[in-house]
């Protein structure tokens, strides 16, 4: 230990020798749980199983419209409900063997069967009788949606026309595995397998992993049996499990990573100011919110709801407590989701949220009983509570006590409905409104509201998926967004950004609204450093 | 000697079981369970999960299986990372949080024995105050703030080390242990200080000054060895509490040990992580007491002629 040679191996950094090597170095947030595309669940996750693996269709980093990727071609029937997938002939997993229909068909059972026991298995739910045999109504496999006509053509029908399904084919939930490398290591419905382990895994994405040391890092090298190898640039990514975002900035300054995956708040102001400086933001698909439990007094009144929401200054909120790194949200639905933009049915109007308080019988805050707002523990959600908390006691003289509770305690504060007001965030699973409001189906699941109403039920489940265009969809979703703000059984207070430091050598990486990485795009350039219009 | 050593390893067994019996249940009690999460789980995969962890079980027999599986050595598979097992994971951090203990009990024993001895041979003067301060000071500092200080003057203003890492980059593995070591090096320099005056004034001390011996010669040969009893009555539990308590500088230098998984566990109520961890740190802390008191008596020539009598 207390060899204390010449630091850093002479001097070169990470990143000075991965420029060399054309190897990227990669914060990614925290050590997976697993690369088992059927088990495992979020965003470190994904980063990892999405450079192993590629699915039919992958989202463009630019556009995030799909592009082909397995499948080179797909079509979609004229009533929109059966999709037919043409696998490219020389789609291969990492041992040479193609890629074929049934393979899918394989694992799409798998993926949504009952033992199996994936979180992430109503990604197929559009598939006709998925959810039926996920929840065991349905025995039989043969008679879900999906069948392979030739080792090359993948026909799935669906339930409703699905506009966002294509989309879909990019989460990992829905990606093929190697069923003979599965069951070499144990059933096709083990989670405790060791089939993901350096020597036994086979992946059929751009890059193959090469070392696993947990907590420490994931070495993965370019793969030479990728369809499109030609086109990836990066020898080789490793990815960090960068815990603490204080430690990963600080490592970012000494040049040991290319990428972080998060930057902390108080340090945006500094990377602002600089000049060629490698700190991108970008608007991110998710929405940080406060729900309202609508079933107790005096939450129950949506008076009291509209005034509690009117009377937040968030202008303010994101320029202070956020520093001006997030966008101030008057909405569930993150604005410009592929071209969406959500209906605004109020404004910050101190004015009108004392006048309706009056009018639900608590003139000036006179006779407001006690009311708790909780959040997860985190220093960033008690400061944003502090703040909304001071703006209730000055627009309209009411005390709101608030309480951090421990992420499980809360959790379970939330899903029981055990609370008054409750901090909570969404981010979108794909592209689409429809991620975002049937979450307030009644009876949904992540309701967590009380919110029920037939009429918006009836525009996102019925009217919205039999939408002849684009346009006319929208217009559907915003019908049943203006509702759901007119009742506000959650308030909106800010749109989430994405916030990366990214070495100015990093090229090919657009910041984009999934925040999705598509590391096929990606090269290192050292000489000539990256604009910053090329992240915008 | 062997009666003493037989008779604790039997008194250890039932404080490992009452261990294992009150971490199993409060566990339990804690609200939350391990699959819940952000997003709402669908109650089909949910008992699906139950099943093929046992959680459907009623709770009893949860315990008495999970007590047959540890006899066998097998502290079954983890929630948070499926596809490994608890065993594998605590082989995993275990080396790297038992070196980085070495390395910082090392460094303990090292600065902190030394200025106390130093210390106590000038009382009251300031070569007593200096070091005592000092030790003061590293008692206060948390670890938290102590860490990124030297990582900001010796990693990124005067880049002489690595800021992050364990073994990847030579030198990388001076600054974790010398953070956590810190504070036991100050703990460490009060008792040796502490000890050695108690023995500095006793008749024995006076008789080998008035022999004629040199003080270097008092010091070492006769003082030392008294003086130190406390702090070896000290490192027993000082390393096992450096095993357990590492997180914080495993979490500030990206270090892959046993701390981090110890208290995430807790945060994402992996039952068998939890249990696994506690059970396995509780036996460390047991065996380590055990062997801290042999030494202790090892070094007490009184102590040893009580076992010595009772052989």
């Amino acid at each position: 230990m207390l060899a204390l040679t010449a630091c850093g191996g002479g001097g070169e950094t990470n990143v000075e020798r991965g420029n060399r090597e054309g190897i990227l170095h990669y914060g990614n947030g925290s050590e997976p749980q697993g690369l088992d595309p059927h088990v495992v669940t979020g965003v470190p996750e994904n980063h990892l199983i999405r450079a192993l693996f590629e699915g039919l269709a992958v989202k463009n980093p630019h556009t995030l419209e799909p592009e082909p990727g397995v499948a080179e071609s797909w079509n979609v029937s004229e009533d929109g409900r059966v999709v037919t997938f043409h696998l490219r002939a020389d789609a291969r997993w990492s041992n040479g063997d193609p890629v074929t229909a049934e393979q899918y068909v394989w694992s799409w059972r798998r993926a949504l069967h009952p033992e199996m026991g994936n979180l992430y298995a109503y990604m197929l739910y559009p598939v006709k009788n998925a959810e039926a045999f996920a929840t065991g109504k349905l025995a039989d496999f043969g008679e879900v949606g999906v069948k392979a006509l030739d080792p090359r053509t993948l026909e799935v029908t669906l339930t409703e026309p699905t506009p966002y399904f294509i989309q879909l084919m990019d989460h990992y939930s829905t990606f093929a595995v190697h069923p003979e490398t599965i069951l070499a290591h144990g059933e096709m419905t083990d989670r405790f397998t060791r089939w993901t382990r350096v020597d036994n895994i086979v992946s059929n994405g751009p890059f193959e992993l090469a070392e696993w040391k947990l907590n420490r890092r994931i070495r993965m090298t370019k793969s030479e049996t990728y369809w499109d190898k030609g086109r990836v640039r990066l020898n080789g990514v490793v990815f960090y499990p960068t815990e603490n975002e204080v430690s990963e900035e600080r490592m970012f300054r000494a040049g040991a990573l290319h990428y972080t995956q998060s930057l902390p708040l108080n340090k945006i102001p500094i990377y602002q100011a600089r000049e060629d400086s490698p700190y991108v933001q970008a608007a991110y698909l998710g929405t940080y919110f406060y729900l309202v439990n609508t079933e107790r007094p005096p939450l129950d009144d949506v008076r009291v709801r509209k005034a509690l929401s009117m009377a937040v200054d968030r202008e303010t909120l994101s320029q202070t407590v956020m520093q001006g790194s997030v966008v101030p949200a008057y909405s569930i639905t993150p604005p410009g989701t592929l071209g969406y933009e959500p209906p605004r049915v109020f404004d910050h109007d101190p004015e009108a949220a004392r006048r309706l308080l009056a009018e639900a019988g608590y003139p000036n805050g006179e006779g407001w009983p006690a009311v708790e707002l909780i959040y997860n523990t985190q220093e960033a959600h008690r400061k944003i509570a502090v703040a909304v908390q001071q703006m209730w006691k000055d627009v309209l003289n009411i005390e709101i006590t608030i309480a951090n509770q421990e992420w499980k305690v809360y959790l379970d504060s939330v899903s029981t409905m055990n609370f008054d007001i409750a901090r909570r965030g969404w981010i979108g699973d794909y592209v689409d409104p429809n991620n975002f409001l049937d979450l307030y189906l009644s009876g949904g699941g992540n309701n967590n509201t009380g919110f029920a109403n037939p009429v918006y039920d009836d525009l996102i489940q019925n009217r919205a998926p039999r939408a002849k265009s684009r346009e006319e969809r929208y217009r559907l979703f915003r019908e049943a967004e203006a509702m759901l703000m007119e009742q506000m059984p959650i308030i909106p207070i800010y749109t989430y950004t994405s916030r990366h430091l990214i070495h100015l050598s990093v090229r090919g990486m657009p910041a984009n609204l999934m925040d999705s990485l598509n590391l096929r795009y990606v090269w290192l350039d050292p000489h000539q450093g990256r604009t910053n219009e090329e992240t915008k | 000697m062997e009666r003493f050593i037989a008779l604790r390893l039997l008194q250890a067994i039932p404080v490992i079981l009452a261990v294992i019996t009150v971490t199993f249940f409060l566990v339990r009690v804690a609200p939350g369970g391990p699959f819940d999460s952000e997003k709402a789980v669908i109650p089909e995969v949910k008992a699906a999960l139950e099943r093929q962890y046992r959680l459907d079980l009623p709770l009893l027999q949860q315990y008495t299986a999970y007590l047959g599986d540890l006899a066998q050595g097998d502290l079954g598979p983890s929630f948070k990372y499926p596809g490994r097992s608890v065993n594998e994971l605590i082989a995993a951090g275990l080396p790297v949080t038992a070196e980085l203990g070495l390395y910082a009990l090392l460094v303990a024993v090292l600065i902190g024995g030394s200025a106390g001895i130093f210390a106590s041979l000038k009382p009251n003067t300031a070569q007593d105050y200096l070091p005592m301060a000092a030790a003061m000071i590293g008692i206060c500092m948390p670890t938290f703030l102590l860490g990124p200080l030297l990582v900001l003057v010796f990693g990124i203003h005067l880049e002489w080390l690595p800021v992050s890492g364990w073994g990847d980059i030579p030198g990388d593995k001076l600054l974790p242990s010398i953070t956590l070591g810190a504070a036991y090096a100050a703990y460490i320099a009060r008792l040796s200080r502490a000890g050695m005056l108690e023995v500095l004034n006793q008749d024995y001390i006076r008789t080998a000054r008035a022999k004629g011996l040199p003080e270097w010669q008092v010091v070492v040969k006769h003082a030392l060895r008294g003086g130190l009893i406390p702090v070896v009555a000290f490192l027993g539990p000082a390393f096992a509490g450096l095993l357990a308590g590492s997180f914080v500088v495993e979490t500030i230098f990206q270090i892959p040990g046993l701390g981090r998984f110890y208290v995430q566990a807790a945060f994402n109520r992996d039952y068998t992580m939890i249990l696994g961890t506690t059970v396995f740190l509780s036996t460390l802390i047991v065996l380590f007491n055990l062997a801290s008191d042999i030494l202790a008596a090892w070094l007490n020539p009184r102590l040893r002629h009580q076992f010595g009598s009772s052989r």
